[in-house]
């Protein structure tokens, strides 16, 4: 085999988004030497599109917000089958990770009183969403890159790792390529934390970069990690519709937070229709227009708009309204924000502002924007301990998007932010705990050798396929079958149409040299992408009922029965195995929160 | 179908040529998606750096007809003039990878040698600062570290003195720590010595480049020229300045 570079960390993080770089500096600060892989520049990933804010109930505006509100929202939002100590934590931990960041040099907009200003936003009871414009995730991102590169790590960019090594049954390092010279790299560690998101790529209209091929669940699931909830697949109810150069692209929901309305195509404003209110949200949103307007100014003594139900039900209503032929010209529908003045947009969402002048010649102060939902987030993923972010691999780590258990069937808006921050962190301190007490150990050449000739298969097959329309073909098969509303049916001809395309991926041919070949580097994604989506299929065609993003239309209604199952998917050799898992218990007291509100 | 014509380097560190490509357009399209269409139906060996696709992470810098870009808010309408071909070159400022992709890890390696955000002993916790004491700040966090400045910035382009002057980008960076009201470092040696903010001669090429429409050299370089002219042998302005900004 030819030679390649083998280094060595205590701690390997694979991923730099939110979470590998909390979990880094987590590390780095008890003193153990960490190394952490970036797929792309060190900066550049997913949370830097983050934009409406990042949940802490820290009460600046909205005296009455605590920890147990934030609780209460986030399992009602999840439909119950959210790990309940994960969202105790992230409730409990998220003003503290978020003051935290202040301290480190993040500047947030602030309230008339000097502190964090906050945003009212989708399923959360108060103000809630501290924020700097609607660019939150570049604050978060440039803020903990600063901190990690003070506390000291060695980072890999540009580096995607393909296997994850295993001895005796643990997890002690990774093996993958430098994208830019195309050499290998197996990097040697005594624990390897996961941080590297999800995977929106499947789908032909998202909102995720070329990255989200869902790697690092893939990666966990071929050494034996448990994924669940894989059907659970965000779809953000605003993505541009138009022009096509840029449908799926996020449109922030912090438009909604900030008095932005919807109107279909024949100018209704549809949310306040009563059959898109959910049960459990009656009597929570404004009933009239009158109100919803006045909530603006006086957000004490009005409820919000129904525009700031969870987004599950608001693409769902979208959904329905362009099907049942209220849509607009290019197939969405409005959202409209120009009430509130042009001072008050360029000031409040001045990149949204910016992307539509720029990239759809709408001017958003003074015309309404033309929306359908995107892919936007994986609730589903690899398995973790709440308190430690272990997963059922010893020496593996999860954490962030890639990570499974806090936010059940439905995220809410800003709370994919405090995740990464609250658990990065923990997973970081669990795998010190862990690194400290492992004796090392030697990589196994075999794993490395058979990978590195998988690697380069599609330089010598004579295969055919080309890796780009490959994953086209996937994107368009997932989108018609596995979307926002699913069918057995759809699913169905879905599944028959990923099992032959990993057929044919087979046959996977590249061109070129190692060096920068993107080519090269789409035929390892779209694998990767083959076998999620296969997951994310199956475990649809499981849940026989609606919750969630998961809607079966041919199963409209939660089933009692499935409010206390998740959904674990494990490798069988080539197959996938499919079982449940019962959601924990929630303790009499958390339980009572909900009790009291009845 | 319509087509668009771009030419784009094609080579790596020992040599290279501009080739020829048609591309289909469609309504709304930029740069970006015509370097896509290329990889997927011509030459998947194209190389080019991207993620977000929406100027919000700032990977996809390129020069689209000579002019510092990024390639994912550049539309093929405003570039395809009169039928001309749009012609897409690397950075020019920093060494060549292949094709659209060079080796911008300088940039990486001087950031990392400024000291970071350090409260001052004496600041609260959370931090209160009012809106109007953070708004000048913010303008320069809002850097999406496209290098972008720093490829067009003619010190570090045709003089190439990557040795004394940070480039435009760091200097803003410095700009951000030194005017937080809480910053507790004293910067004013590295931003006059390290960082070179002499070098600059105010051509404000930077700022014309800048997708995020920060005011680098307004509001930027030059406030912090003055602040090592002025106050460098003075420390009472600089405790007066730094008291001042309290708010």
């Amino acid at each position: 085999m030819e030679s390649f570079d083998t280094v060595e960390h205590d701690i390997l993080v694979i991923g730099a988004g939110g979470a590998g770089l909390r979990a880094v500096i987590a590390a780095g600060t008890a003193g153990l030497n960490v190394g952490v892989v970036c797929k792309s520049l060190l900066g550049k990933a997913h949370t830097v599109m983050a934009e409406g804010g990042i949940a802490g109930a820290l009460a600046n505006l909205d005296k009455k917000d605590s920890w147990q509100v934030h609780f209460q929202d986030t399992m009602k939002g999840g439909q119950f089958i959210n790990d309940w100590r994960a969202v105790e934590l992230l409730a409990r931990e998220a003003p503290e990770r978020v003051l935290e960041l202040e301290q480190w040099g993040a500047v947030f907009d602030r309230t008339p009183d000097g502190l964090i200003m906050q945003r009212p936003f989708g399923g959360h009871t108060y103000r809630r969403l501290n924020h700097v414009g609607d660019r939150t995730g570049l604050e978060l991102i440039r803020t903990l890159q600063d901190r990690a590169v003070a506390v000291g790590m060695t980072c890999y960019m540009e580096v995607t790792i393909a296997r994850l090594l295993i001895n005796d049954g643990r997890v002690v390092g990774a093996f993958g390529y430098y994208r830019e010279t195309g050499r290998f790299i197996a990097i040697k560690a005594k624990a390897v934390i996961l941080a590297t998101g999800g995977w929106g790529r499947m789908y032909k209209v998202t909102s995720n970069s070329w990255e989200s091929t869902g790697d690092g669940a893939v990666l966990a699931y071929d050494v034996g990690a448990e994924l669940m909830n894989m059907e659970m697949v965000q779809f953000h109810p605003t993505g541009m519709v138009w022009p096509p150069g840029v449908r799926g692209l996020l449109v922030t929901e912090g438009v909604r937070g900030e008095g932005g309305i919807l109107r279909n195509g024949k100018g209704e404003r549809f949310m306040f229709d009563p059959k898109y209110m959910p049960a459990g949200y009656q009597g929570r949103h404004a009933e009239t227009e009158e109100e919803a307007a006045r909530w603006l100014d006086d957000k004490a003594n009005n409820r919000p708009p129904p525009e700031l139900l969870p987004r599950d039900v608001v693409a769902r209503a979208i959904y329905r309204e362009v099907l049942a032929g209220n849509g607009t010209e290019h197939g969405g529908v409005y959202l409209d924000v120009t009430h509130r003045g042009a001072d008050f947009i360029k000031r409040k969402l001045p990149s949204m502002y910016e992307q539509f002048h720029a990239l759809g010649d709408i001017d958003i102060t003074t015309q309404p924007m033309e929306i359908y939902p995107t892919i936007h987030y994986t609730m589903g993923g690899v398995r973790a301990d709440a308190e430690t972010c272990a997963t059922n691999v010893p020496g593996l780590f999860a954490a962030g998007e890639v990570a499974c258990g806090v936010h059940g069937a439905n995220r809410l808006g800003g709370n994919a932010l405090c995740d990464l921050l609250v658990f990065g962190k923990r997973a970081g301190e669990g795998a010190t705990q862990y690194a400290r007490a492992a004796s090392p150990a030697e990589l196994d050449e075999s794993q490395m050798r058979e990978e590195a000739a998988a690697l380069l298969a599609p330089f010598e097959s004579p295969g055919t396929e080309n890796p780009y329309l490959l994953s086209q073909e996937l994107q368009a098969a997932m989108q018609e079958g596995a979307m926002i509303a699913r069918t057995a049916e759809g699913l169905g001809k879905c599944l028959a149409q990923v099992m032959a395309l990993q057929e044919r991926a087979r046959n996977l041919h590249v061109e070129g040299t190692r060096l920068y070949n993107p080519g090269w580097h789409t035929a390892r994604d779209v694998r990767n992408m083959l076998k999620i989506s296969e997951i994310i299929v199956r475990c649809a065609l499981e849940r026989r009922e609606s919750r969630g993003a998961q809607w079966r239309t041919d199963y409209p209604n939660p089933d009692p029965e499935w409010a206390h199952k998740n959904l674990v998917a494990v490798k069988d050799g080539d197959a996938v195995q499919i079982t449940t898992r019962p959601v924990p218990t929630m303790p009499a007291e958390l339980a009572a929160l909900f009790e009291e509100k009845k | 179908m319509d087509t668009v014509t771009l030419r784009v380097f094609r080579g790596d560190a020992s040599g290279g040529e501009e080739r020829e490509y048609q591309v289909p357009t469609f309504p709304g399209m930029v740069v970006l998606d015509a370097i896509h269409q290329i990889q997927a139906n011509q030459d998947s060996t194209l190389s080019c750096r991207w993620n977000c696709k929406a100027g919000k992470c700032g990977s996809c810098s390129a020069e689209i007809n000579g002019k510092p870009r990024l390639l994912c808010k550049a539309r093929v309408r405003d570039f395809a003039v009169g039928g001309a071909p749009i012609v897409v070159h690397p950075l020019k400022t920093f060494p060549l990878i292949k094709d659209l992709v060079t080796d911008v890890s300088w940039n990486f390696r001087v950031s990392a040698k400024i000291p970071p955000f350090t409260p001052r002993a004496d600041a609260p916790r959370p931090l209160v600062m009012q809106q109007i004491d953070v708004d000048r700040i913010q303008e320069f966090r809002k850097c999406i570290e496209c290098f972008l400045c720093q490829d067009v910035c003619h010190i570090l382009r045709d003089h190439n003195r990557k040795d004394s002057f940070y480039g435009p980008r760091q200097i803003i960076k410095l700009a951000n720590l030194d005017m937080h009201p809480y910053d507790g470092l004293d910067r004013r040696q590295m931003i006059r010595e390290e960082a070179g903010v002499g070098v600059c001669n105010i051509t404000k090429c930077c700022t014309e480049v800048c997708p995020e429409h920060i005011h680098i050299t307004d509001n930027g370089i030059i406030p912090l020229k003055e602040r090592v002219a002025d106050v460098y042998f003075d420390p009472l302005m600089w405790v007066a300045r730094k008291l001042s900004r309290k708010g």
